[in-house]
């Protein structure tokens, strides 16, 4: 691990004065639970100069506004949020997605925000001995020609096919969750469907974030009633393993009919893949198994698989299909 | 051993940025300057030579490092000593000892939930903050909830064997 400045950031304020562009130093970095930042230190995949640890900024409570609108402080840990009476009653997707990722152990200390920026497990990334333009920009990726069974067959370029290997951020794109920073010019907020960056030619920009900005909370709309939400994950293992496909679903039931749906994909795409097409067949219309599976079949459309994960695009249309019938079952 | 430069190793390791920092572990405190880097794992092991927490993957993938921050189970690993000041830690030093064994520590012993032993420590620890967690009655929630807990030898049968039987589900 290459050596780095430590400081607690006593509020807000000085976290993001230390993190500024005209701050102390070149390359900063927050340390919320760590989960990720420290593993990728000790591989020196990143080499902060500063780390900024935010742990002592409180930022820790799930509210719910006025309005009905919950707000997700940036340090609430991802076991916590999982079992918040709140979101197991409001958003039972993000609940379902938050047990499904990782570990007890980590999900004790991952955090809401941290989990946000969560890193590819892109083998290619993690090796420094390997090519990757998300790490070296402009070195060439090993993962096109190499080992990309895990990777993604949505959203990729010719530069990069990492995935994002989060389940949380797919739940949160079809909540349409909306991320709150503070940064050196003040507070602002970007929804999640602005918040993530396709690849393109500049891999290493995965976040519309700027440079000294911290997220302090997350916040969801309220659910109207009549909503139901689900989550499913394929993976090759039954617990503890990235997802191969996974699908959120968010459906609101209206009369007997569909009245809005909301549908992210994960682990098949460079970004958590929010599926508008299929959202558009099933808005207005009855529950049925036909209309699930075109709308499954609609969201896997454009997909661009490599040698290794052309079966991803069977997988996530099916994992879509379950997600679908098992939330809102056809009459 | 003298260090070269004639002062102690702690004094040469906070003119070097070594961060003063008080860890709080099985209820003892120790004032300790910190190089930043340190690990949590590292720091119980190599200057509190508490050596029962063990060191697998050194990537939080298999919970042989887990301990107790603050009741809550976690990868000693993946923390930073100086970001864990403030915390109570708890490790397998502080869990139980050779004449009072933790309920758990007995029942991996009748249960014979291990082979080589190396994963053991951290797969009690992790059993003990389950304890007080959420789980169901079944064996596969159980499961559920030790997935972050790797056992090469393959005894798991018989780690879960222990855990029920302890959690009176046996």
């Amino acid at each position: 691990m290459q050596a780095f400045h430590y400081t607690r950031a006593a509020d807000i304020a000085e976290a993001v004065r230390l993190a500024a562009p005209d701050g102390p130093a070149d390359r900063v970095r927050f340390l919320a639970g760590g989960t990720t930042l420290v593993d990728l230190m000790k591989l020196d995949v990143e080499t902060p100069t500063h780390v900024v640890d935010i742990n002592g900024l409180g930022l820790d409570q799930v509210d719910v506004l006025a309005d009905g609108t919950a707000r997700v402080g940036a340090l609430v840990r991802n076991a916590d949020l999982a079992r918040h009476p709140h979101i197991l009653g409001h958003y039972p997707v993000l609940a379902q997605a938050l047990l499904s990722g990782a570990s007890a152990q980590l999900r004790n200390m991952a955090t809401t925000s941290g989990n946000l920026l969560q890193r590819t497990r892109c083998v290619y990334f993690r090796d420094r001995a390997s090519r990757c333009n998300k790490r070296e920009p402009g070195s060439g990726c090993d993962a096109i020609d190499g080992y990309h069974r895990n990777l993604a067959i949505l959203g990729g370029s010719p530069h990069c096919i990492a995935t994002n290997p989060s389940d949380m951020n797919v739940a949160l794109m079809a909540l349409d969750a909306v991320v709150h920073v503070q940064g050196p010019d003040g507070a602002r907020a970007i929804a999640l469907r602005d918040f993530y960056l396709l690849p393109g030619d500049t891999p290493q920009r995965e976040t519309t974030l700027r440079q000294g900005e911290l997220i302090t909370h997350v916040t969801l709309p309220p659910m109207p009633p009549g909503t139901r939400s689900g989550y499913l994950k394929l993976r090759d293992r039954a617990s503890y393993e990235f997802a191969l496909a996974s699908a959120a679903v968010v459906l609101r039931e209206h009369d007997g009919r569909i009245a809005a749906a909301a549908i992210a994909l994960g682990g098949v795409g460079t970004r958590p893949w929010r599926c508008p097409q299929s959202e558009q067949l099933l808005a207005g219309q009855p529950a049925s198994a036909e209309r699930y599976a075109q709308a499954a079949q609609a969201a896997v459309q454009g997909a661009r698989p490599g040698s290794q994960n052309g079966f991803k695009i069977e997988l996530a249309r099916r994992c879509l299909s379950l997600a679908l019938y098992t939330t809102l079952p056809p009459q | 051993m003298s260090h070269p430069s004639g002062d102690s190793p702690q004094q040469a390791l906070q003119a070097a940025g070594g961060v003063p920092t008080t860890l709080q572990v099985n209820g003892k405190h120790h004032a300790l300057i910190l190089d930043p880097r340190a690990t949590l794992l590292d720091t119980l092991r190599e200057t509190l030579h508490l050596t029962g927490t063990k060191k697998g993957c050194d990537h939080g993938q298999c919970g042989a490092c887990t301990v107790h921050i603050d009741g809550r189970r976690a990868n000693a690993c993946l923390v930073l000593a100086v970001a864990a000041r403030g915390c109570a830690i708890t490790t397998i030093e502080g869990l139980g000892s050779a004449g009072n064994l933790h309920p758990l520590q007995a029942a991996f012993v009748a249960h014979d939930g291990y082979q080589c032993g190396y994963c053991t420590a951290g797969q009690i620890m992790s059993a003990a903050a389950l304890l007080h967690e959420p789980c169901g009655d079944s064996d596969d929630e159980v499961r559920e909830l030790m997935s972050g807990n790797l056992c090469r030898c393959g005894a798991y049968a018989n780690i879960v064997d222990a855990i029920q039987d302890v959690r009176g589900k046996r």
